[in-house]
């Protein structure tokens, strides 16, 4: 509730030591189990900012995030905070640089508070491919936050900070936002800068904004958003806000995912579909088709890209070195071999695999034309509705250790995730409700560059679910 | 008869910033290093963004080399691991599967007509710089890297195997850096901004790979020594495998590369931080309309506005920086057949001499304009001419060095004849033959210039052997 805290700084109801000791105390209390956080700053750092905040706000010349604690992904690079990727092989790597993201967060006097677990280099749904361990949901400890930005989310949902940064490259942002009873935005591709965000899969993967309420989110998403001169894959276009209503708003609800979800998940859906349809809405069963191709196409994608993106690290300039001498070659296989991973691995060698003479038509080029298949189907869906609905993940939050063994199930916790990432356009995961105290999310996917008007349908379902600022109960 | 291709690296020199970042491209003389940023580094989350006027110096060369021109850019990884390597992929071009260069099949026409063509014109960073800290790979137990070339936008063009001999490739070579140096997009003056890979087979052998050959002069050379080692092997019944070797420019021969080559998967695909650069139609055409006049078209405007014959004007055209200079000495001293003549005859064999670029020469235009007007008002021979040119080339002033060593013509002629008396005197012979031979008369005037240390005036001398003879 930003406005709400700005507010009370200003006026001095609240004092900076105890505004930022009670989320300290929250993480004292919690995070031994919870393990949101790879890297908390010191709690007296984050006063001494906040001070420096209230200042600013009580002299009217404030930013748009004044003194709000901001939990970060920890594959976003922050200038002296170390970013590790959640890998050993980024273990220490403190860049000298700020993301984009990250340089407008400061410049509108967002405070961060810590940097948040994560899949090693976003590879996973859960979180638990960690080099620094799993992180736990706060609505069941023995369960996953969801992931791979399953730190942000679960942060969120124990009220260690604010708000949070996630990163969404087949439904990373989404799923933990789902999954933590949080909100969470995978924005349309291009509206915001990936400078400094540590590549897993560029052309399928944003930064963007996860909060607690819908207002707090559109804040965030306002102040990351725009163009960027340092990434190309930027766009100029400058979104309006805008505000939708319920009452006509046409939605449409695809038959194809709400197949493949479980049969908890789909009642909770179905509640809130009806809520809506007795809200005005017109609700539609619409078809995407091709859905059995898009997770190939999409694992595809991102597994080729990851294999060129990880490429650099060879432990020489920085990053893992086992002190080893040598041969060049056999210094790299070794800081290689043991600095990644298993899941990493995995991938890097299967997009090698899939990027090579002979077999890259045969893929890469294949899953190319399937993305392009998809793109055109949604569009075409968004012709006769204004957004299109489903679960966000098709199952409850899994135990820990229940899917990471098992990839075919752990892939295909993104069946509906995937999609909005393969066509470039904005998707939304909001609170729908519980399932025996498991939170279920709903996924909302608006044409490309409807980003703000998900945000408002989020507000509105808000408004008629209650569901905003919840808190895990410890 | 070899079958020789050529692949040509240059830096775009013209360039204020790297191809992707907004480090400055010249970083000759900085601190190794210092000349970086998150992007050249290739640091997680760096993200490359492309500069636009190196796409636009790829179309002006594409233009000149007669390519045609893709209508959009394409930027592909191109994946190897290597210590010079920040990202161990370089992005680069490639012709493949929804990829392609920047531009494909051009040509360069030779001096007696031969097409060689070009296959392709790709952009590319360059890598960063490995240094052996012995100097050499042989004995360095470890290597420094410097980035500060890392990111540095180059060129890579690709010809087809249509040369045939050492001297094409080098007329070629010549040929296309005169071309880059008058559409300004290289200056191959700088060291290392010319890089070249020559592929070169003879009948009955493979296609061995010589790389990294710093110079023309080295490209000529590695490929007459690469041409006999391999008619050698074929003549002794042995195999001309395929292979790549390296280019040692101090012992002047290839030698095998040290580690053994693989057939390396480059897994190209399409760089996703570089969306395609659309190339227009009205973008080409706006930088055709804006393009300098090239080495073929110089040459033509030599022969005709200056009277040359076609060898000496493409000698001068065929590096700008002489035929800049040679035009420069006409605005002060107009006799283009004389100074020509000078730069062509003499003044080049000085600069080769010293192993530079006539760009890289101290001589001033008003040097040589100098020259030529002391020689023609007689104040100096066309001997003492020669003899100061090399001091010249090194930034001398003619006039004060024919002040200082008192190297005016000799027209004393009281002095002139006490020497002609004595020629005259131990040379019996040749005077009587000389009274009936007009040949010989020269023979005379020589010996008296010989006496004189070249520095008589040879007309006036002339003037005053004919008189004693006569007299």
């Amino acid at each position: 509730m930003i406005q709400e805290i700005q507010r009370n700084l200003t006026e001095g109801r609240l004092d900076p030591e105890s505004y930022v000791e009670a989320y300290y105390v929250r993480i004292e209390r919690r995070e031994a189990k919870v393990r949101a956080f790879i890297t908390l700053r010191p709690m007296e750092e984050v006063i001494e900012e906040v001070k420096r905040s209230v200042e600013r706000l009580r002299s009217g010349r404030h930013g748009r995030l004044e003194g709000i604690l901001i939990a970060v992904k920890d594959n976003i690079s922050t200038m002296g905070i170390r970013t590790t990727c959640g890998s050993k092989m980024l273990e220490t790597y403190v860049p000298p640089f700020d993301a984009t993201v990250i340089e407008r967060i400061r410049r509108e006097g967002g405070i961060i508070v810590g940097k948040t677990n994560m899949d090693e280099f976003a590879m996973g749904s859960t979180t638990e491919t960690s080099y620094f361990g799993p992180t736990r949901n706060p609505w069941d400890l023995s369960r996953t936050p969801g992931g791979s930005s399953g730190g942000s989310g679960a942060a969120l949902a124990a009220h260690f900070a604010e708000l949070a940064l996630g990163s969404d490259t087949g439904g990373s942002i989404r799923s933990p936002a789902a999954y933590n009873a949080v909100l969470g935005l995978k924005p349309s591709y291009g509206t915001v800068s990936r400078y400094g965000l540590i590549a897993y899969a560029n052309s399928l993967e944003q930064i963007g904004p996860m909060a607690r309420n819908a207002n707090d989110l559109e804040v965030l998403y306002s102040v990351i958003a725009g163009p960027d001169e340092r990434d190309a894959t930027t766009v100029s276009a400058v979104l309006e806000k805008k505000e939708v209503r319920l009452n006509g708003l046409r939605l449409g609800v695809l038959d194809d995912m709400m197949e493949v979800s479980e049969k908890p998940v789909k009642s909770v859906v179905n509640d809130v579909l009806n809520k809506l349809s007795s809200e005005g809405s017109e609700l539609k069963e619409v078809k995407l088709g091709y859905l059995d191709y898009a997770l190939p196409a999409y694992y595809i994608i991102a597994m080729s890209e990851a294999s060129s993106n990880l490429a650099r690290y060879d432990g020489v300039r920085y990053g893992y070195s086992s002190g080893e001498e040598g041969l060049w070659t056999d210094v790299y296989s070794i800081n290689r071999g043991a600095g990644f991973g298993w899941e990493v691995k995995r991938r890097i060698m299967l997009g090698s695999f899939m990027l090579s003479a002979g077999y890259y038509e045969m893929y890469y080029i294949k899953a190319l034309k399937i993305r392009r298949l998809i793109y055109d189907n949604i569009a075409s869906i968004l012709k006769s509705v204004d957004l299109i609905l489903s679960p966000t993940m098709p199952i409850l939050p899994p135990k820990i250790g229940d899917v990471i063994n098992d990839p075919i199930r752990l892939f295909a916790m993104d069946v509906n995730t995937v999609v909005a990432n393969l066509a470039g356009v904005p998707a939304i995961s909001v609170p729908a409700g519980f399932h025996n105290g498991l939170p279920v999310g709903l996924q909302a996917i608006g044409p490309y560059l409807s980003d703000y008007s998900l945000i408002s349908f989020a507000r509105e379902l808000e408004k008629i679910t209650g569901y905003r600022d919840l808190t895990a109960p410890e | 008869m070899a079958k020789i291709g050529l692949e040509v690296h240059v830096h775009i020199t013209s360039l204020k910033t790297k191809l992707f970042c907004s480090c400055p491209s010249h970083y000759a003389g900085k601190e190794p290093n210092s000349v970086v940023c998150p992007v050249c580094l290739g640091l997680p989350g760096a993200i490359p963004v492309p500069n636009k006027k190196a796409i636009e110096e790829a179309i002006k060369v594409s233009l000149a080399l007669n390519m045609q021109i893709s209508d959009k850019v394409v930027f592909v990884r191109k994946h190897y691991f290597y210590p010079d390597m920040a990202k161990n992929y370089q992005i680069s071009q490639y012709d493949g599967p929804g990829t392609t260069p920047v531009a494909k099949n051009g040509f360069i026409k030779l001096r007696n007509g031969k097409t060689i063509r070009i296959r392709r014109i790709n952009i590319e960073e360059d890598p960063a710089k490995i240094v052996y800290p012995t100097g050499s790979l042989l004995t360095s137990k470890y290597v420094w890297v410097d980035y500060n070339r890392s990111g540095i936008g180059m060129l890579e063009i690709v010809t087809e195997p249509d040369i045939e001999d050492p001297k094409e490739a080098r007329e070629f070579l010549e040929k296309l850096r005169s071309i880059l140096e008058h559409l300004g997009t290289c200056d191959c003056t700088i060291e290392g901004s010319m890089r070249v890979d020559v592929n070169v087979s003879v009948p009955g052998g493979e296609r061995v790979e010589v790389k990294n050959i710093g110079s023309i002069k080295g490209v000529e050379e590695a490929l007459k020594y690469e041409i006999a080692r391999q008619e050698a092997l074929i003549s002794q019944g042995l195999p001309v495998k395929r292979e790549t070797r390296h280019w040692d420019d101090v012992r002047k021969v290839t030698l095998p590369s040290r580690y053994k080559e693989e057939e390396t998967d480059y897994r190209y695909f399409p760089d996703p931080d570089l969306p395609p650069t659309t190339i227009t139609e009205n973008w080409i055409k706006s930088i055709a309309s804006s393009l300098p006049e090239l080495p073929d078209a110089r040459i033509r405007r030599f022969m005709v506005q200056y009277g040359l014959s076609e060898y000496d004007a493409t000698v001068l055209v065929m590096d700008k920086g002489l035929a800049d200079f040679y035009e420069d000495v006409l605005k002060i001293y107009y006799k283009p057949k004389e100074v020509a003549n000078l730069l062509i005859n003499d003044y080049l064999r000085w600069i080769n001499e010293m192993n530079i670029r006539p760009s890289e020469s101290k001589a001033k235009p008003e040097y040589i304009a100098s020259l030529l007007k002391m020689m023609e008002e007689g104040v100096i021979t066309i001997k003492i001419v020669k003899e100061i040119l090399s001091d010249v080339v090194k930034g001398s002033d003619p006039r004060k060095l024919v002040e200082e060593r008192g190297l005016t013509a000799l027209r004393d002629q009281e002095f002139l004849m006490e020497v002609i008396k004595q020629v005259f005197a131990q040379e019996p012979d040749a005077v009587e033959k000389a009274r009936r031979d007009p040949k010989v008369v020269n023979y005379l005037v020589g010996q008296v210039m010989r006496r004189t240390g070249k520095r008589a005036d040879p007309y006036l001398v002339n003037q005053l052997v004919r008189k004693m003879l006569e007299g």
